[in-house]
């Protein structure tokens, strides 16, 4: 069991928790995420990592309620455990293999979208342990979506917060922000961009036009997470690479996004109705006239 | 009763059975199983014995049978076996023990496997154990895999008196017999679980959720763990898919996402929460068992199913029992076809396969006849899944972040057959990782010999 040493709800949705996970502290590098569950008859469910402490041996996590496990997950508070936390999976960061001194010369833009900014904020603090500051964008539906801006800010060069509604900070989506950026003069060297499916999609296409190179990081439908079954495949420059094993990172000017969107709707219907039942218990029995009920 | 015949074996109606997980076969009860033991003929010179890859002392543990006397039936079979319920059950018996049997030469041979599942059922129903180390050697050992590889490696380790920590990357323990091997062919509760129990009950220690490779590498165990030696049963790896248009689209499922869903995640069952596809009609490509095990799931929540093969009934690599099965449950073959394209609808959804017809030409490499295509034969079976089961390649996590540990060109680690001896001083290998998909009983081969290699590397060193 994997004990939860401090749990929050950071706004209305997302959560944060430290949870004890002695090996994956030890191990793990910016870039990687977990899979967890959360009792003996759960889903492995992927999440990113947001922050570790080795010598605690705590990983930090950030996820936002979007199905039946993680609405179980949100349920879960200080003293309780996971069943199970494995990790770290995927591929750390193209950055943490780079050399410092090389890295200390280029101008470097983070693209955080939403609950992505989580797994953003190890990679931008990683950096400013090496006296890298890099610039941040993080962008939020509105202001009460918005999380970790206080941490962000204390790790960041400069940060630009931007709200779709105008709320709070700039107005409009990242990839105006983006624009307004390069427009008062920024050059960037690299982008790293995490977040919506979507937003990804449309930060890469503004980059390949700006022509800057784009790293994105793809959270696919994913089930043992080791390369075992091949569910997490996406297309990166025309060819068939496992999201677990080849990624999570990927050249974003290369990912077929319109082909990863598709295969996200997989399941849609059934973690739908997963989702009411956790949710409301068992009411649900096709009313909204969309699904045909629990049957 | 017919000496040149088997005692038949009691199984699920075929009907009954295609809607339902429980198992197939029901094995031997104790008057059947005598009745059977009976038909051995004790050789000499034991044929059978050089047909099992553990080497189980075969007329040995039927003799026993014969007698009545299960229990020691069954330690005769635990001295070379860490897992006989699981055996009794997935080995390809036809070609090992009972392809060499000498009663199969004139008449049907004995039914070893049946009569080792009932030998096996019957201890755990009557909480026998096999019999443990008399005292620890204090050596370390670390197992990375608990399928039949892993689990028979530390099984054989632990009766030595060595300290086994096998590490597993997923929940659960078990490999392939949890997330592979259906439940209808192999009970996870009252066999697998009940297996891995006693390999536990030998002083072996199981910690599940470590990724070698990513949590912890080889050599972080040895130097920092203090682990004497390394057995690597990590198993097979990545899905191959065919590289045909259409696969990336919604209802292409590697067999092994399909299983694991389905097996290890419960799908199947209404505990579990954990989605899967319930098709209305299914189209498995593949005719190995992992095919066989996808179909006969496909089968089971609903669907329709079609395997579809390109070569002809003759070659389908599965076993013949699993076939026959398979028939008797009402799965199509479509034998002789290969698929040409996945076709979807404007949202990516499958709507059927594209296939064309094969005929059987001049033989290749494997010794088998070279399937090759009909000119203008294309036609479409209309499907909403498609199940790929076409094996698998090696998974890269641990050969890419052990130093020194030597690859072959398929990727797969080197390892002596012997020993299991590897590139790597004090680190052994054997099973799926090693060979490539295989069978489960060559695994636990390959599992001993690498208890036998480590025995002798730490006995000297």
């Amino acid at each position: 069991m994997y004990r939860i040493l401090e749990a929050k709800e950071l706004t209305s949705n997302i959560y944060y928790m430290v949870v004890e996970a002695k090996r994956v502290a030890k191990a793990c590098q910016p870039g990687q995420f977990v899979i967890v569950r959360t009792d003996e008859n759960s889903e492995r469910i992927p999440l990113t990592i947001c922050d570790y402490d080795r010598e605690k041996g705590t990983i930090t996590i950030v996820f936002q309620v979007v199905g039946a496990g993680t609405e179980v997950m949100a349920h879960l508070g200080e003293g309780d455990a996971f069943h199970d936390f494995v990790g770290p999976l995927g591929c750390p960061s193209d950055l943490v293999k780079e050399d410092v001194e090389d890295l200390k010369k280029k101008s470097i833009l983070f693209v955080a979208g939403g609950v992505g900014t989580a797994p953003v904020y190890p990679q931008v603090k990683w950096l400013h342990e090496r006296g890298i500051a890099a610039d941040v964008i993080v962008g939020a539906k509105t202001k009460d979506l918005l999380i970790l801006e206080k941490e962000m800010a204390s790790v960041a060069g400069n940060l630009y917060v931007t709200t779709d509604d105008g709320s709070y900070g700039r107005s409009g989506m990242v990839t105006q922000t983006i624009t307004d950026l390069v427009n008062e003069g920024k050059h960037y060297d690299v982008c790293i961009a995490i977040g919506p499916m979507i937003m990804m999609k449309f930060v890469c296409k503004l980059t390949k036009e700006l022509n800057i190179p784009t790293v994105v990081s793809l959270n696919p439908i994913m089930v043992d997470g080791t390369g075992m079954c091949g569910a997490c495949r996406v297309t990166v420059g025309g060819k068939v690479k496992f999201a677990c094993v080849d990624g999570p990172e990927f050249d974003g000017h290369q990912v077929n996004f319109d082909e990863a969107m598709q295969r996200q709707q997989i399941y849609k219907t059934a973690e739908g109705r997963a989702f009411l039942a956790a949710k409301e218990g068992n009411t649900h029995h096709g009313g909204c006239g969309n699904c045909g009920g629990n049957d | 009763m017919d000496v040149l015949k088997k005692v038949p074996v009691r199984e699920q109606n075929a009907k009954e059975r295609a809607e339902n997980f429980e198992e197939v076969c029901l094995g031997y009860n104790k008057e059947e199983a005598m009745e059977e033991a009976a038909r051995c003929i004790n050789c000499k010179n034991a044929q059978c014995i050089k047909g099992c890859p553990v080497a189980i002392n075969i007329p040995g543990f039927i003799e026993k049978v014969k007698e009545g006397d299960i229990e020691a039936a069954y330690q005769v079979i635990s001295e070379s076996s860490a897992l006989p319920a699981v055996c009794g059950r997935v080995c390809p018996q036809e070609s090992q023990c009972e392809g060499k049997c000498i009663r199969g030469i004139k008449g049907e041979p004995i039914s070893i496997g049946k009569l080792e599942r009932f030998v096996a059922d019957w201890a755990s129903e009557n909480g026998i154990k096999p019999h443990g180390a008399e005292a620890k050697n204090g050596k370390k050992v670390a197992v990375i895999g608990s399928g039949p590889a892993g689990l028979t490696c530390a099984g054989d380790l632990a009766k030595l008196g060595y300290d086994v920590t096998i590490f597993e990357a997923l929940h659960e323990a078990g490999g392939v017999l949890v997330y592979g091997i259906p439940e209808f062919r192999l009970p996870k509760t009252k066999v697998v679980a009940k297996e891995i129990e006693n390999v536990k009950s030998l002083g072996v220690k199981i910690e599940t959720n470590v990724v070698v490779g990513k949590s912890v590498t080889i050599d972080e165990l040895m130097d920092e763990e203090g682990f004497d030696a390394v057995f690597i049963g990590s198993g097979a790896g990545l899905p191959k898919f065919m590289g045909i248009p259409g696969e990336q689209s919604n209802g292409v499922f590697s067999a092994n996402e399909y299983l694991t869903r389905s097996n290890l995640m419960k799908a199947f069952d209404e505990n579990g929460t954990t989605p899967i596809m319930r098709g209305k009609k299914v189209a498995v490509v593949g005719g190995g068992n992992v095919a066989m095990d996808a179909a006969r799931t496909a089968l089971r929540l609903g669907a329709e199913v079609h395997i579809v093969y390109r070569r002809s009934e003759e070659e389908l690599p599965a076993r013949v029992e699993e076939v026959h099965h398979a028939k008797e449950e009402g799965i199509i073959f479509d034998l002789l076809t290969n698929p040409v394209e996945i076709l979807s609808d404007e949202k990516g959804w499958v709507t059927g396969i594209k296939c064309i017809r094969m005929e059987l030409g001049e033989p290749d490499d494997s010794g088998r006849r070279r399937p090759v295509e009909v000119p203008g034969s294309e036609f479409t079976i209309d499907v909403d899944t498609v199940i790929m089961s076409l094996g698998t390649s090696p998974n890269p996590l641990i050969s890419s972040t052990t130093e020194g540990l030597e690859v072959n060109k398929w990727k797969c680690i080197v390892a002596d057959e012997e020993y299991g001896r590897t590139s790597k001083e004090g680190v052994y290998a054997g099973g799926d990782a090693v060979t490539g998909a295989a069978t489960v009983i060559l695994a636990m081969g390959a599992g001993k010999a690498g208890a036998k290699g480590i025995d002798e590397y730490l006995k000297n060193k």
